[in-house]
């Protein structure tokens, strides 16, 4: 008698559940409740694919399958060894065959406690160490998605399929997977023994099974519609939530606190009639199947006291069908409820599938390593679209000397940012080539083309971690000492050492608890620290207080020696130093020079110049 | 949790009924098996058929009693639930709406963000399974002991021992577990940083090729994670069999003595079958309790979290005292010779012992345009948030026309000073809907005018469907230009008396960021100016301008006045605009 702890009323449907969850401070904001999509596109496969993931635990699954065999086989032997207690002993008062018997029993329920034990710790490993692997593995998966993808899915999103969905799975796997195993073993095993006993009143005691597949039938069916529509209210609802809270300080600045306030409340308002409803749904089928279970009860206690009045059988098996009762309706309700919970897992497989499918990024298979890199840069005749038809790099074409400097100047939006992003490699050419000394970058490995150029980009980006395991970012072999070398060339050890732990200090989310300027220069540590052939620079320092800047300035000049560079400048002194100045429009290279040449040419940089220097020049 | 409870306010009727029902359901339940021992022990006994049908039709109505009363449960618990989780909702939304940046700064917008969606549902949950399963489990298990006693006082002797010995296994369990589960969480909270920073930070992963190291990283969070899952699982793979074992040794108890009494005629069969009935349902209720209590420890954690924001009191509002005169006759107050005043202003975070402003002095004319420049963590930026008010100045005072700004209603104060940020904050919907934040009742006259003199007109007719083009979440489809024009044209809508732009043009070209301080200069020619910017070239045509170093003013004054006095400021000239620059100042 594997105890009901799971009567069907415990469940309230997908939204509630034990085990795993993304819970206080992780996941995004959908949460557990966004991503349980009941629609599924092709849930053979995906089950396939999941059960893939079991494949090399198949021996110990089997294993598991054997203990649960064994141990219904003891609780239905030791159900209907109580009712032959009843029948052959207590009716004719043999009290030694009572004693007999009695011990029989201890010994049965304590192997079937200890097959109970076996099978839940070996499938606990074997969950967790699925869920583990799996997680991995999206995780590897999503590291090797090319830039593109990230610019296309939002990251919410992306970071529910790591968490709620792999969660949902998790349970699944752990809880459910064994009550699906033991569920259906108990179902075919009572039905064996029952019709063993009287087929007569097996058949009568499953008239109400068909009562509860329609019940649960039609109660899913309105259930599923009323979930979907209370997801899609959480959905914007949490949309919502994210939205505002982000733009917290403008809603203060505006002062639209109440217009807030009175905007949610229509949302929470809509959200809390759906969510009712769907509670009902999912709830109702608890009671509904208290009743159907009651009723069988009775049904088996009349029909089978009838037949014993009419001596066609004996009070030992009604009781031992009332037990078997209790213990068949319990799985049967329990797979009905797993249907939904495992579906739920289903859809979030499928997300996590959909993500391991998409095209990752990868090197033609002839591809080679990049090495003794001289910085001799090409692009020809590039185009690139974000979205096809929308071109935001027409035509390029540009090439680097070794050790030289490359200014790209330009209005806001001509492309500036894309043309270098390209440069990096972070996105493929549409049409053209980019080749770094004489080799087309195409059949290069990834991996070493990035590892020659260095870039600092627009937005830091900096890790929870140490201010030094930041820095070392740049090159993992780093020592110590040649970690705070790089600070103190990008001049941000004193700050460093004024922080309370200095370089082992932690940073808070992306470096928080630093200032944008401090921030900054632990980004340029890290790519002085990464010594690459090639440097990239995006606006790097425009936000650098002015003094401090001219101290990076000398770094990056002294970084700059020997080495390729493209830099996206606003400062003349930068553009003056510059070997050659491209100036881009509108996703085209417009003009290309010196400063004194293309200033002579009067043309689109020269009243580039005159609006942003000359200005400051002239009184 | 308990505090949370206040909550229900208003859902009480419903909160109350749910456990009514559900008694209903649980007496209808705990009749059957002792209907069925009649059934047993006088049907069969006597071969009675009458009684067996007549027992079979009470125990049928008990039934559909029972079901109306598991309906309404249901019914009522998931509207008490519901209507709890709303309000609780609301009342963590309005807390924050009344947050100042001080509050905002502390809790970070992640964090709240998890907080109004995933604890709120958390909590949710539980007081949904609150009033059903603890409710339903102890009325079934005092119910059950009931019975039973009702059914055999001697045979019950053997629940008087099991039971205890249940209570105590299952609190020693749930005793061991929570820290466990607790850590598990500690762990996956782990787990999840390091993916939400991977998904942030792809591009610098990428460039330094950083994938292996974050791989390592993961994995070993990951690793950590599947530890502790299963050490904290574990546990009750111990249990739920223990659980089992002591019910199944019960039931084999009854048979033993009940089945002595039987022989002995001391009781009847069917009363042994019913009282079996009972002692498993009194068990598998108790493993529920068990569970619940588990998920009841982990909820705790979403209420401490949502407790925190509820109970923290934003610490700038406005002043008890009567609300001031000042607001809409600025021409009074205009005569009062100073638009803005710092008197010995000194500012310091709470929790920081640092002094972020230290002693500023000083005076600025209505009408005039000031620039602001100074090194990063100079202060510019809080500076300017003491205007209006989004900071409080820990020492000295911050007059706006000669009011101290604790005095002049927050409303009013913020409605005459418009202030845009470093980022641009833009919202889901349309253009016009995110310019009209600002103003609700614009004309398209003043939409256009304010979208002209942010030199943002231009790409907004640009677009197909010109002010209705949709904006993206956060303004996703537009570029960091573009953000900072609209946000600039919001704040222009209002027509604010004071403008302070904090390098609200970093990502416009220069060409552009002049038209734009040549317009707002043009039209907006009464208000007091003030901008803080990374680029000479913009502030230096300013009337005055204030030159920043750690916190403290070091120079105050017109471009060439500094160029010749400030050294700071000679700095920045030339590294920006070249020797040229020294040429005519001499």
């Amino acid at each position: 008698m594997w105890a009901d702890k799971s009567k069907a009323e415990v469940k309230t449907g997908p939204p509630t559940g034990f085990g795993p969850r993304g819970g206080p401070g992780g996941g995004g904001p959908g949460h557990g409740m966004l991503t349980a999509k009941v629609k599924l596109k092709d849930s053979p496969k995906t089950m396939k694919r999941l059960l893939g993931y079991l494949e090399d635990k198949r021996r110990l699954l089997f294993f598991v399958i054997l203990i649960s065999v064994f141990s219904t086989a003891m609780t239905i032997l030791g159900t209907r060894l109580n009712g032959l207690v009843v029948d052959r002993y207590v009716v004719q008062g043999d009290v030694r065959g009572l004693a007999m018997i009695c011990i029989l029993l201890t010994g049965m329920y304590l192997a079937s406690a200890l097959g109970i034990f076996v099978q839940s710790r070996i499938m606990i490993h074997v969950s967790q160490n699925t869920t583990a692997l799996l997680r991995q593995d999206l995780f590897v998966k999503q590291q090797r998605l090319p830039i593109k993808y990230f610019d296309t899915h939002a990251s919410g999103d992306l970071m529910s399929r790591l968490t709620n969905d792999i969660d949902n799975i998790s349970m699944a796997l752990s809880q459910n997977l064994t009550q699906f195993f033991n569920g259906i073993i108990n179902v075919a095993g009572i039905l064996v023994a029952m019709l063993l006993l009287s087929p007569y009143l097996t058949v009568i005691s499953l008239v109400t099974l068909p009562f509860m597949f329609i019940l649960t039938m039609i109660l899913s069916r309105f259930t599923r519609k009323i979930y979907g529509q209370q997801q899609k209210q959480m959905g914007a609802l949490n949309g919502y939530v994210e939205e505002m809270l982000s733009g917290q300080k403008a809603v203060l600045l505006f002062g639209r606190e109440e217009t807030a306030k009175a905007d949610f409340a229509v949302y929470n308002e809509q959200l809390k009639k759906s969510a009712v409803w769907t509670f009902i749904g999912t709830g109702s089928l608890g009671p509904f199947m208290n009743l159907i279970n009651n009723l069988t009860y009775l049904i088996v206690a009349v029909a089978g006291g009838y037949f014993v009045v009419q001596g066609r059988t004996t009070a030992g098996v009604v009781f031992s069908f009332l037990l078997f009762m209790r213990n068949f309706a319990r799985p049967i309700n329990e797979l009905s409820n797993l249907f939904t919970t495992i579906q739920g897992a289903l859809a979030g497989a499928e997300r996590v599938f959909e993500v391991m499918d998409e095209r990752a990024e990868q090197d033609r298979p002839d591809a080679v390593e990049l090495t003794g890199v001289q910085g001799h840069v090409r692009l020809d005749d590039a185009c690139f679209a974000y979205e096809p038809g929308k071109p935001i790099i027409c035509h390029a074409s540009l090439e680097a000397h070794p050790g030289t400097m490359t200014a790209i100047v330009g209005p806001t939006g001509a492309g500036k940012t894309t043309l270098i992003s390209l440069l990096a490699k972070f996105y493929d050419l549409d049409e053209g080539h980019i080749s770094i000394d004489g080799k087309d970058v195409a059949s290069l490995t990834r991996d070493s083309i990035r590892k020659a150029i260095g870039i600092v980009l627009q937005d830091t980006f900096l890790f929870s971690e140490s201010v030094k395991d930041n820095i070392r970012y740049g090159r993992l072999d780093a020592t110590d000492e040649e970690i705070i070398e790089a600070a103190k060339m990008a001049n941000a050890h004193s700050f460093i050492e004024r922080l309370e732990q200095g370089y082992d200090t932690i940073l808070s989310d992306n470096g928080e608890n630093l200032s944008q300027g401090q921030r900054q220069l632990l980004s340029i540590a890290r790519v002085i620290l990464a010594k690459p052939a090639i440097l990239v620079l995006d606006e790097a320092t425009s936000s650098v207080d002015t003094r401090t800047e001219l101290k990076i300035q000398e770094a990056l000049l002294k970084l700059m020696e020997g080495r390729t560079s493209f830099v996206i400048a606003h400062r003349l002194s930068t553009i003056r130093n510059a070997d050659q100045i491209l100036v881009v429009h509108d996703g085209r290279i417009v003009e290309r020079g010196s400063h004194q040449a293309l200033l002579q040419r009067n043309g689109f940089y020269a009243d580039l110049y005159n609006s942003q220097f000359r200005t400051g020049l002239v009184e | 949790m308990i505090k949370l409870l206040r909550f229900m306010k208003g859902s009480y009727g419903f909160a109350i009924a749910a456990p009514l029902f559900m008694l209903l359901e649980v007496i209808m339940d705990l009749m059957q098996p002792t209907l069925m021992s009649n059934i047993v022990d006088v049907g069969i006994a006597q071969g009675d058929l009458p009684y067996i049908w007549a027992t079979g039709g009470r125990m049928l109505l008990m039934a559909f009693i029972g079901v109306v009363g598991g309906l309404g449960c249901v019914a009522c618990s998931a509207q008490a639930a519901v209507s709890f989780s709303s309000r609780l909702r609301q009342a963590v939304f309005n807390q924050i709406q009344g947050f100042s940046f001080v509050e905002l700064d502390r809790f970070k917008t992640a964090s709240l963000i998890t907080r109004l969606t995933g604890d709120v549902t958390q909590i949710q949950s539980i007081v949904l399974m609150g009033l059903r399963i603890m409710v339903r489990s102890p009325l079934i298990c005092i119910g059950g002991v009931v019975m039973a006693y009702w059914l055999s006082p001697r045979l019950s002797l053997i629940l008087m021992i099991g039971l205890p010995f249940m209570l105590l296994m299952a609190a020693y369990f749930i005793w061991k577990t929570m820290p466990l589960f607790l850590a598990m969480q500690i762990k996956m909270d782990r787990v999840n940083a390091v993916m939400r920073e991977n998904l942030l930070g792809i591009k610098v992963i990428k460039s330094f090729v950083g994938q292996k190291k974050e791989q390592q990283r993961f994995g070993k969070a990951n690793q950590e994670l599947m530890d502790r899952s299963v050490q904290a699982m574990q546990i009750m793979t111990v249990l739920f069999p223990l659980v089992n074992l002591v019910m199944n040794l019960s039931v084999v108890a009854v048979l033993w003595f009940g089945g002595r009494m039987v022989v002995s005629g001391g009781l009847e069969i069917g009363k042994i079958m019913a009282f079996i009935n009972y002692l498993i349902q009194i068990m598998s209720s108790l493993m529920m309790v068990v569970m619940m209590s588990i998920s009841l420890t982990r909820s705790q954690v979403s209420a401490e979290r949502l407790n925190e924001v509820l109970e923290t009191e934003t610490s700038i509002r406005d002043m008890d005292t009567a609300p001031s005169l000042w607001a809409e006759d600025n021409e009074t107050t205009r005569s009062k010779g100073s638009a803005i005043e710092f008197r010995d202003v000194s500012f310091k975070h709470h929790n920081s012992g640092e002094w972020v402003l230290k002693h500023i002095d000083l005076k600025i004319l209505p009408g005039q345009t000031i620039g602001i420049i100074g090194t990063t963590g100079s202060g510019k930026s809080t500076l300017v948030s003491l205007i209006p008010r989004l900071y409080e100045a820990t020492r000295g005072q911050v007059l706006v026309d000669g009011m101290d700004v604790r005095e002049i209603p927050l409303k009013a104060l913020r409605g005459h000073i418009g202030m845009v940020l470093q980022e641009s904050i833009l919202f889901s919907g349309t253009i016009e809907d995110n310019l009209r934040f600002s103003k609700e009742t614009a004309t398209a006259a003043e939409l256009k005018e304010a979208a002209e003199a942010a030199e943002a007109w231009n790409f907004i007719e640009d677009k197909t469907d010109g002010l209705n083009a949709e904006v993206a979440q956060r303004g996703r489809n537009f570029s960091g230009g573009q953000k900072q024009r609209l946000s600039i044209a919001r704040t222009l809508l209002r027509k604010p008396r004071i403008l302070i732009l904090d390098d609200a043009t970093s990502a416009v070209d220069m060409l552009t960021e002049a038209k734009i301080r040549e317009a707002i200069r043009q039209r907006m020619g009464q208000c007091t100016l003030l901008l803080i910017a990374q680029r000479i070239a913009a502030i230096k045509d300013a009337d005055k301008i204030l030159v920043m170093d750690e916190g403290c003013v070091t120079g105050f004054g017109t471009h060439r006045e500094l160029l010749k006095t400030n050294e700071i400021y000679r700095h920045i000239a030339v590294s920006q605009l070249g020797e040229e620059v020294l040429a005519d100042v001499g």
